[in-house]
């Protein structure tokens, strides 16, 4: 660690000393190093531990371990509870987005506010909330046994709980995106003769991708490492109702690291896709946005 | 008439954005709605448009009541103040757009964009995006896309607010140009009278939601039908006066009473042009000394200061300006030579519709 | 000049957007869908409690065991979100301000505890600290005992809060014009003095909003809690997931509803705040 430590100036552009601004290099190194150690034990010792510890007996232990069938079944139900999930929610964020940036009604604070809800909520709460509703003592338990369905321990109140704890992610990514371009592109379409779904596949559509993208991605994250809410409803029956992250726990608890690290690292491996996928996203947007916004050196007038 | 609007208003809760408005547009027309920004001229617009739904009365367009035709159904081009191009499809994309919804033929659509970007001095630029694109350009593709699907009327809102002021007057010149080649009914929105005088043929003057006046750039110029025309229109002395011994007067300036009682007041207004100035300082009735000249190009304008410290502002030519021979600080003399009376005490002050007085009946009169 | 951007008057007229379509379709599915998944559940917990009665509700809420988890719960989730609260500005600061090797990877790993399942943040925290894990065999011989520990459960939630207050403060220092700081230069103010005076006061709101969604998160925490912490002292999570294991669903709801009451006035606060912090922005 021993590279130069230059004082960021502008975006690129021709680096003025900023004397006005500029801290004494010995702050700058102190700070650094005190960010580094911070971020060293709380963010990159954990992860290389999760790799580590997978890898402990070496790489057959660790693909062997996932081959139990309990487990090849928890991969099995979490990838169907994420399929049912980001649809559902993508869906919804898109349609609230479009809502809470395109008009204007009374409630809407209170509307924004009830789709950040779930963020506050703690998920063992969450879970709790679908068990006294459909559980056996739950207000519709009697009704839905009567019926022989089975939502509480099954996989209906994973699926409801997922639901519950995503709700937010797709449409907190659109409403900023889409009140920050205004509605003048989709009037434009309008006057252009367009219908209103013209107007959203066409012209709102492409120009909130990425934002879309970010957003799925985020919830695609959550919905796949729910555990709380995920936890209360499950009833953790082995290889029926076990997800990802709850098998995980199981195996710890029998003390087979190697198989539950084996399982986590391969958790890990799914969030630095994300971060990835999640850097280049930003990456591209502040460039589409870094664009819009320069001025038009070229000016050709003819 | 292409497009007429009876007694039309728009109210957002209390507020009367735009207050029983009435005027119409005739085919091919090049019309300006001018006025102080939040004067209810883009509401108008969009009502226009129909982007926006009046609260009470009647929109025509060719003699057909449009109020409840949706705004897809209109077949207007509208030119959005920020252009609103669809930034994630190229030039000839944006222009082909709503060729595509009305489902031209691929042909004849890929013809017309062709067409317009050669119409449009937009050759080549077809592919790029419209971030790659000058100020200037963006406006261009803008009418281009607005003007592909061959609207009946075409409506620009602000069209000349987001260039800056280099292209501005060349922006201004091709759009009469443009209008002159296409004959299409056209009607825009500015706060900026000078660019309304020089590009419109008539003139639809607002402020707080009522209209004002309409007329040719001309007309209202010169006969503005009340004081805030005239004084929004153009540069306007205005003086408070008050009849003293039957005539009116501010200081040494004095002009007849016009009927108003002693000791009542009077608001009357002059143009630049009007003040006469000469270097012989006995020649017009004032005195005063020339303070300031202001280099406008063609044109000077000169501010002279009275005696008593009243401040009159004067415009003549560079030509007139070379031949008195004047310098900042000389003693000169000044009468105006026609006045308008905008509101007398008796009003209340309001504004009033008023006659211009030449300068004849002010010598004779005192 | 801004030539490109449309120079459009946001919020200035009011304007009638419903010229678009899709109100009614939108309204609808946004208000059914939150309904049926959000409301209806939580307002049968608030039906359900109603039924319980006042001195049952206390007696459940208030027994000594409920009262040392909210102890553990809030001090732990307190703690916590002050350390994410100093750390987090550190690192927003250093991560805008300055240039350093590594710089875009720290910047990329600060949502790595955002997209890690907490579940396995929790198991590979509590492996890192234990008498045998990497950093746990220096820290238990000089007497740190932090795996299944008190001090666990805070680790636990400063990781998993990490990311709160550094996102929040990142887009703020990067839109602090540097001419303000200049002017404070040219004012005769020391670098010290320019950052708590001119700096800082721009900064609090949105420090304290970072804060208060890492408390709220912290709060809430469970999964990666529970790897971590000793057997002698339970998160008020814990309780409520034990009252349901024995089917004391009162006991679990009087808990549920002091939680929930907790993160609801956490979140208007953070509402306040932000409010607040927007007040110069007008």
């Amino acid at each position: 660690m021993s590279a130069r430590l230059t004082r960021r100036g502008g975006s690129g552009a021709a680096a003025k000393p900023r004397r006005g601004s500029e801290d004494p290099a010995w702050v700058r190194w102190l700070l650094v190093g005190v960010c580094l150690a911070f971020a060293g034990v709380f963010l990159v010792l954990p992860l290389i531990n999760v790799f580590g510890q997978a890898l402990a007996r070496g790489w057959r232990a660790s693909v062997g371990s996932l081959a139990h069938p309990d487990t090849l079944e928890a991969f099995k139900l979490t990838a169907w509870v994420t399929a049912i999930c980001v649809p559902v929610n993508t869906a919804f964020g898109v349609a609230a987005a479009w809502l809470v940036a395109r008009f204007e009604f009374r409630g809407k604070a209170l509307l924004v506010t009830l789709i950040d809800l779930p963020f506050s909520v703690s998920p063992v709460v969450t879970g709790m909330l679908f068990v006294l509703l459909f559980g056996l003592r739950g207000y519709l338990g009697a009704w839905l046994d009567a019926r022989d369905i089975q939502v509480i321990f099954a996989t209906p109140g994973i699926v409801l709980a997922t639901l519950f704890v995503t709700v937010p992610f797709v449409a907190r990514e659109l409403i900023p995106v889409m009140q920050a371009q205004g509605s003048d592109a989709e009037q434009a379409a309008l006057t252009l003769g367009a219908s209103g779904w013209q107007a959203f596949w066409h012209v709102t559509l492409p120009s909130i991708k990425w934002g879309l993208l970010y957003g799925v991605i985020l919830c695609h994250a959550r919905a796949v490492g729910e555990f709380g809410a995920v936890a209360v409803v499950s009833g953790r029956v082995s290889g029926v109702t076990d997800t990802v992250p709850l098998r995980i726990e199981k195996l710890d608890n029998e003390y087979n690291p190697v198989a539950a690290f084996t399982l986590a690292a391969l958790l890990a491996l799914l969030a630095l896709v994300t971060l990835g996928i999640k850097t280049w996203l930003e990456h591209r947007q502040q460039g589409e946005l870094a664009r819009a916004q320069a001025p038009m050196e070229a000016s050709d007038e003819h | 008439m292409s497009i007429e609007l009876k007694d039309v208003s728009k109210r957002f809760g209390p507020v009367a954005a735009v207050d029983r408005v009435s005027f119409q547009v005739g085919d091919g027309e090049l019309v300006a709605l001018l006025g102080p920004s939040g004067g209810g001229k883009t509401t108008v617009l969009r009502m226009i448009a129909g982007l926006e739904e009046p609260t009470e009365g009647d929109i025509l367009v060719r003699g057909q009541r449009v109020n409840d035709v949706p705004v897809q159904r209109r077949n207007i081009g509208f030119v959005f103040q920020g252009y609103a191009l669809f930034k994630t499809m190229s030039v000839a994309d944006n222009i082909a757009f709503g060729l595509k919804i009305k489902k031209w033929p691929s042909a004849e659509r890929e013809a017309r964009v062709e067409e317009l970007l050669r119409l449009f001095g937009l050759e080549g630029l077809g592919r790029r995006f419209p971030h790659q694109l000058s100020g200037g350009q963006r406006q261009r593709v803008a009418i281009a896309r607005a003007l592909a699907p061959r609207p009946s009327v075409l409506l620009l809102d602000e069209p000349f607010g987001a260039v800056d002021a280099k292209i501005r007057q060349e922006l201004r010149d091709w759009l009469v140009r443009m209008h002159d080649e296409l004959s299409v009914t056209t009607v825009f929105v500015t706060h900026d009278q000078e660019e309304a005088m020089e590009v419109a043929s008539r003139i639809v003057i607002f402020s707080r939601g009522r209209l004002e006046q309409v007329g040719a750039p001309r007309v209202v110029y010169e006969e503005p039908a009340n004081e805030f025309v005239a004084r929004f229109i153009g540069v306007l002395n205005v003086l408070e006066l008050r009849v003293e011994g039957g005539v009116a007067r501010l200081n040494e300036l004095t002009f007849p009473a016009h009927g108003v009682a002693e000791g009542q007041g009077l608001r009357i207004g002059f143009r630049p042009y009007a003040v006469q100035v000469s270097r012989n300082p006995r020649e017009h009735r004032y005195r005063a000394t020339l303070r300031h000249v202001y280099f406008l190009g063609v044109l000077m304008r000169l501010e002279l200061a009275t005696p008593s410290g009243l401040v009159v502002r004067s415009r003549i030519t560079k030509d007139e300006f070379t031949r008195l021979g004047l310098a900042e600080g000389d003693e000169v003399s000044f009468h105006v030579r026609e006045y308008r009376v905008l509101a007398r005490d008796g009003d209340g002050l309001g504004p009033e519709v008023s006659a211009v007085h030449h300068a004849g009946t002010l010598g004779e009169g005192i | 000049m801004n030539g490109g951007k449309p120079s459009g008057k946001p919020g200035g007229r009011p304007r009638s957007r419903r010229v678009l379509p899709g109100f009614g379709l939108t309204l609808g599915v946004t208000l059914g869908y939150l309904g049926v998944l959000v409301l209806i559940p939580l307002g049968a917990l608030f039906l359900k409690a109603s039924g319980m009665g006042w001195a049952e509700f206390l007696k459940a809420a208030g027994s000594p065991r409920a009262m040392a988890s909210y102890r553990v719960t809030f001090g732990s989730a307190l703690l916590a979100a002050s350390v994410n609260a100093v750390m987090g500005t550190l690192m927003a600061w250093v991560l805008v301000r300055y240039r350093f090797p590594g710089r875009r990877v720290l910047d990329a790993l600060v949502d790595f505890p955002f997209a890690l399942p907490t579940a396995v943040g929790g198991l590979t925290l509590a492996n890192l600290f234990a008498a045998k894990g990497w950093l746990g065999r220096w820290l238990e011989p000089m007497g740190w005992k932090v795996a299944y520990a008190p001090a666990g459960i805070v680790v636990a939630l400063v990781f998993i809060g990490l990311p709160f207050v550094v996102r929040s403060l990142q887009p703020v220092l990067e839109d602090i014009d540097h001419e303000v700081e200049e002017a404070a230069a040219t004012l005769g103010a020391g670098r010290l003095r320019t950052f708590g005076q001119v700096i800082l006061p721009t900064l609090l709101p949105s420090i304290l909003t970072g804060f208060s969604l890492a408390l709220a998160r912290a709060i809430g925490e469970y999964g990666s809690v529970i790897f971590i912490a000793p057997k002698e002292s339970e998160i008020a999570s814990q309780l409520i997931w034990y009252r349901l294991e024995e089917y004391d669903y009162a006991g679990a709801m009087a808990i549920a509803v002091v939680m929930l009451v907790a993160s609801f006035a956490l979140l208007a606060g953070v509402n306040l705040a932000e409010r607040w912090a927007s007040r110069f922005q007008r």
